[in-house]
């Protein structure tokens, strides 16, 4: 199961990647193979608030739907409109599936994620 | 999980990375690779499936036949040896207690095959019905592993590993004693996927020996092990009925449009007959519809249909179609508004989503004739 370097993760399996005040927001490698194939991928819109641990959006397999958790507080500035059109390509490529961008608001919630090497126990142990 | 029943194939799931799931306390195998690459191999090439946890009844003795009219809605009566029909088991009141295929062995001899999660259920309401007959009914269910080798090239792969002529075997018949890689089976050109293909049904024993021996002979026709997810899109494309989805003990067979099943001028009376007719000559309230999604979103079993704000039923099964590429679904709704071509609207999550009521005929069956 990959896992990159230089992201920040969560253990319901987000990963974020911070530009700035900026987070993006993906699903792991990890939550994509749990899922499966994916089919759909619902999205907020921009200028949606959220507070960390809301659920922000959906992901769907063939099999069901399941909710996405934001791990930061935040509003959204950004929304991946190709995962509409093409919601496969989280499974190709998760890591560079981004879902949204948020603008943060409480930066200091980063420090409540996990590092690559932790959440690479959570995977263990879930695996 | 731990749990959970397992099929005498639970321990090849591993060897080919299925991932389990608890399906009516069985432990089972949701994937292997993926439902779509697995969808796909079986419209386009084979898969096999471990089936061996539904359910097997015997019924033997000068009633059997009897006794099979009275517990079934459709007619057995002009069965051959060896044919198979389909069939619901109905209540009084019409709903349905099980679906099923009823094998005719011989005129006093039949086998029933039932599904996983009802096994108890149905054995005790057929041995509750049998009281008046003589008969034995015998639930066979722990003796019995079934596989299901579905797909275009079917034949041609189980054709490897038999003497038995298979292309003489026609749709919806059995024969029994066929020797597959030397074991002894009873084969049926059934199945449930929209496909053509067999059911094996086989000694526990042997189960693991034919499953790997089928996947080896079969890997350069593509045959691929199949998991349940799958069968479920499988079985839904082909609008084949889902227990406890688009049937259950309070939707009728009539109102789900299985009504080909339902003989109700059968001579003999047969359980859920009276209740069934009422309801004919009544008109239906509910019907069974296909629709499509017109607007994003995936529609979910049990998600509720609404037209113009007023609620009119329920999804039964919904789901990405990976043949056609769309989103499609069956819903039980009020029968006024059920004309091919109707808008209405799912809830999906809170917001209502339109789709167009289509023909339930998602994919065109191709079954050997």
């Amino acid at each position: 199961m990959k896992v990159m370097a230089g992201l920040y993760y969560s253990k319901d399996h987000e990963w974020v990647k911070v530009e700035g005040n900026k987070a993006y927001i993906g699903i792991t490698d990890f939550a994509q193979s749990q899922l499966g194939d994916i089919v759909f991928v619902e999205q907020p819109e921009v200028d949606d608030s959220f507070e960390a641990g809301d659920d922000f959006g959906v992901v769907e397999s063939v099999k069901a739907a399941s909710d996405l958790y934001i791990p930061l507080s935040g509003t959204v500035v950004e929304v991946n409109e190709e995962l509409a059109d093409d919601p496969a390509k989280v499974n190709e490529d998760p890591y560079g599936s981004w879902m949204i961008a948020i603008e943060m608001t409480k930066e200091d919630e980063l420090k409540n994620l996990l590092t690559p090497s932790d959440y690479e126990k959570v995977c263990d142990e879930e695996a | 999980m731990e749990n959970s029943k397992k099929t005498p194939l639970f321990t090849v799931y591993e060897k080919h990375k299925g991932k389990l799931i608890d399906f009516g306390g069985w432990a089972m195998p949701v994937q292997f690779e993926g439902i779509i690459p697995e969808h796909e191999a079986v419209r386009s090439n084979a898969g096999l499936f471990d089936v061996s946890h539904m359910g097997e009844v015997e019924i033997k003795g000068k009633d059997a036949l009897n006794f099979v009219q009275y517990l079934i809605t459709n007619d057995a009566s002009q069965m051959e040896k060896n044919q198979i029909i389909y069939s619901f088991m109905c209540y009084e009141n019409g709903g349905v207690v099980d679906d099923l295929l009823v094998y005719k062995f011989e005129e006093d001899y039949f086998y029933l095959v039932i599904n996983a999660g009802n096994i108890e259920k149905d054995y005790e309401w057929m041995l509750k019905q049998s009281t008046a007959y003589d008969v034995e009914v015998n639930n066979i269910s722990n003796d019995v592993s079934e596989l299901a080798l579905q797909g275009p090239k079917a034949e041609k792969i189980l054709q490897k590993l038999t003497e038995t002529d298979l292309s003489q075997l026609q749709f919806f018949y059995l024969q029994r004693d066929v020797t597959i890689d030397g074991v002894n089976c009873l084969i049926s050109r059934t199945g449930y996927t929209g496909e053509d293909g067999f059911e094996i049904y086989v000694n526990p024993s042997d189960a693991v020996q034919l499953w790997e021996k089928l996947l080896e002979v079969g890997q350069e026709d593509g045959l691929k092990p199949i998991g349940l997810g799958a069968r479920d899109t499988l079985r839904f494309e082909a609008a084949l009925p889902l227990y406890g989805h688009e049937i259950n003990r309070d939707i009728t067979p009539l109102e789900a449009g299985f009504g080909f099943a339902v003989k109700l001028k059968k001579e003999v009376d047969f359980l859920g007959k009276k209740a069934l007719i009422e309801q004919k000559e009544a008109g239906l309230t509910r019907k069974l519809v296909g629709f499509e999604m017109k607007d994003r979103g995936i529609p979910r079993s049990d998600y509720e249909v609404y037209h113009q704000g007023e609620k009119i039923g329920f999804v039964t099964t919904g789901y990405f179609s990976p043949t056609l590429k769309r989103n499609i679904g069956l819903a039980l709704i009020d029968a006024k508004y059920a004309e091919l071509g109707n808008e209405v609207d799912i809830l999906i999550r809170k917001k209502q989503v339109k789709a167009e009521l289509i023909s339930k005929t998602f994919y065109k069956k191709n079954y050997k004739k």
